[in-house]
């Protein structure tokens, strides 16, 4: 009984947060809101028993990636954006376009039953490990070599020239 | 008991979204978030036919996702300073010629 | 148990946990006044009350009463939400620490334990909190519009930052020793002793090392001296919450003090074995006995962070950053790999 509540309740919470990204003009607000959407798509993963992805959402996304964006917009001290001939164009054509798009997928999506019962597949972190360095061990390098390239390229990016 | 179907149809409402936003949005960090909302939805996909297969590889394919999201954050900013710095702007309708 | 008596016995939990909370940490800033005045020869507060001891009434009335300004040129709904953003992601992190074993209550006959949440990944919670944490420091900077706060919170944030990584990493030994991420089982991983004498605590199976990288980053990660930079009086005014009177300036400093609790409490959990300590006699003295075990050693911490801060100087913001990317990551991922070698070997 509590599930479903629980789900309306966090979705309509993302889809508003992702509304409010959308409609915002200072990019610190749209910011804001976009944390709200990683926050509470981090309880909708609880919902559907994924413990470890809900906290490495948490951490990673709402707590590493989006600290990054706020700083970024603090340091550039980015102000309200504009309204240019593009823009208009942009939302005229791009909203019934995209909402084309999507209802799409929604017909396309919306048709599968398939329950999730609360509490019925859980993932563990011991599993998911297992999983990691076993099976996909070479995505997992691979990785680290990715993040230790976007290391290099971004200080060398955003160095100062001398 | 809620449908898994019901967590893709709010996959594709934040997908949609996170395309709008791509398209309109005239600041280009606000831009990149539009971006990272793409990311999260698809992440959500994942999750949702992780439970309904019963295959953890799905969790595990949003752990990569979300690694490559963050390396593809640190390097957008990064390229978004360096090209405030010779534009002074961030509007992308005012960086698109090569010339200053 | 049905879910309106777990909803219940759960509010009830919180309830007790709040207030005992927020009257520790009250009582964490008399004791610290105190401390820091003894160790420079002077008494600290002794007019209110016996000793000092109603100290924090009167602060709070204080807080209430004082003029709540905000200046013009803020950016008010930042301005006023950061503080409640910092003070709630701080209480939140409560919710997982476990501070005994089950009690049965007597009234509605359940079987509880000290804890109100005990979640499987209680320690990936914990750091995710702490992530969350920067929000709080690095909005009120940034809202407040004027030179010292900003250069204050971007210091502390690119700080908190930099220390959560080798917190998380220090934190990885424990976990390699007692196989899960849950705060109940590894302190239950931590009980019994060999020979009857030496407890089997963490810190006494070769985390030494991972107890020191964690005590260090937990310092910084909570902004107490020796890495205070983005709030000392003799350089920034008063770093991020320079613009900040009232009652939104005791929201931050009851977020510090009880992320200092906080930390207190994980330390005791992960390596000094929670509340496992001797246990004697009477029935109701044993049931007794880890509570008060485990108190004592969260007043220990508290002693210690409160003993540093009275006797070290600050580092310089290049020498913290270099301490932490330099120095502490690396002991840290060394830590992991003893650990993980000697788990592997061991086992």
């Amino acid at each position: 009984m509590l599930h479903p509540i629980l789900f309306f309740v966090f979705a309509t919470l993302c889809v508003a947060a992702a509304v409010n990204l959308l409609a915002q003009k200072h990019p610190i607000n749209s910011a804001l809101s976009l944390i709200v959407v990683m926050v509470s798509l981090s309880v909708l993963y609880l919902l559907l028993g994924a413990e470890f992805v809900a906290a490495v959402q948490v951490i990673v996304y709402a707590g590493a990636i989006m600290v990054l964006f706020i700083f970024v917009i603090m340091l550039l001290n980015a102000g309200e954006e504009e309204h240019t001939h593009g823009s208009r164009v942009a939302l005229l054509l791009g909203l019934p376009a995209v909402s084309l798009f999507a209802g799409l997928m929604v017909w396309v999506l919306g048709r599968r039953p398939g329950g999730a019962h609360l509490g019925e597949f859980l993932g563990p972190t011991k599993e998911i490990a297992h999983l990691l360095f076993r099976d996909f061990l070479l995505p997992f390098e691979v990785t680290s070599v990715l993040i230790l390239i976007a290391i290099m390229g971004a200080v060398v990016l955003a160095r100062r020239e001398p | 008991m809620v449908p898994i179907s019901y967590y893709l149809v709010l996959s594709a409402i934040l997908f949609g979204m996170g395309v709008l936003g791509f398209l309109v949005k005239r600041n280009v960090i606000t831009l990149f978030m539009s971006i990272e909302l793409m990311l999260n939805a698809v992440n959500l996909a994942f999750v949702a036919f992780a439970t309904q297969w019963n295959a953890l590889s799905g969790h595990v394919f949003v752990f990569f996702v979300m690694v490559v999201a963050a390396a593809e954050a640190a390097v957008g900013l990064a390229i978004i300073i360096a090209v405030y710095r010779t534009r002074q702007t961030l509007n992308p309708d005012r960086v698109d010629l090569l010339k200053l | 148990m049905d879910w309106t008596t777990y909803i219940l016995v759960s509010v009830i939990k919180i309830v007790i946990t709040l207030v005992v909370l927020l009257t520790a940490v009250a009582y964490t800033v008399l004791l610290e006044r105190k401390l820091v005045a003894r160790i420079q020869n002077r008494w600290g507060p002794t007019r209110v009350g016996p000793f000092g001891l109603l100290q924090p009434l009167a602060d709070g009335l204080k807080f209430i009463l004082k003029e709540d300004l905000v200046p013009a040129n803020v950016y008010k709904p930042l301005f006023i939400a950061a503080p409640m953003m910092s003070m709630a992601v701080a209480l939140m992190s409560i919710a997982v620490i476990p501070i005994g074993e089950s009690v049965t209550l007597p009234w509605l006959g359940v079987k509880t334990p000290l804890q109100i949440t005990d979640v499987n990944i209680g320690l990936l919670f914990l750091l995710g909190v702490g992530s969350l944490s920067v929000y709080g420091i690095a909005l009120a900077g940034w809202s407040s519009n004027s030179k010292y706060p900003l250069l204050g919170s971007l210091r502390a944030s690119a700080q908190m930052v930099s220390y959560e990584l080798s917190l998380g990493v220090a934190l990885i030994g424990v976990v390699l020793i007692a196989g899960t991420l849950s705060l109940r089982e590894i302190v239950d991983a931590q009980s019994g002793a060999w020979l009857g004498l030496v407890p089997k605590w963490n810190i006494f199976r070769g985390q030494i090392v991972g107890f020191f990288v964690f005590l260090t980053a937990a310092f910084a990660e909570t902004n107490r001296i020796p890495f205070d930079l983005p709030e000392s009086e003799t350089e920034l005014v008063a770093g991020y919450h320079t613009e900040y009177s009232s009652m939104k300036f005791a929201m931050f400093f009851i977020a510090e003090y009880t992320h200092m609790v906080t930390v207190g409490c994980v330390a005791t959990l992960l390596f000094f074995g929670g509340w496992h300590g001797p246990s004697f006699g009477p029935e109701i003295l044993r049931a007794l006995l880890p509570v008060f075990w485990f108190v004592l050693k969260v007043f220990l911490f508290l002693f210690l962070y409160i003993w540093i801060r009275g006797t070290l100087p600050r580092f310089r913001y290049d020498q913290l950053m270099a301490f932490g990317w330099k120095f502490l990551l690396p002991l840290a991922i060394a830590n992991v790999l003893v650990t993980g070698l000697a788990v592997a070997l061991g086992a």
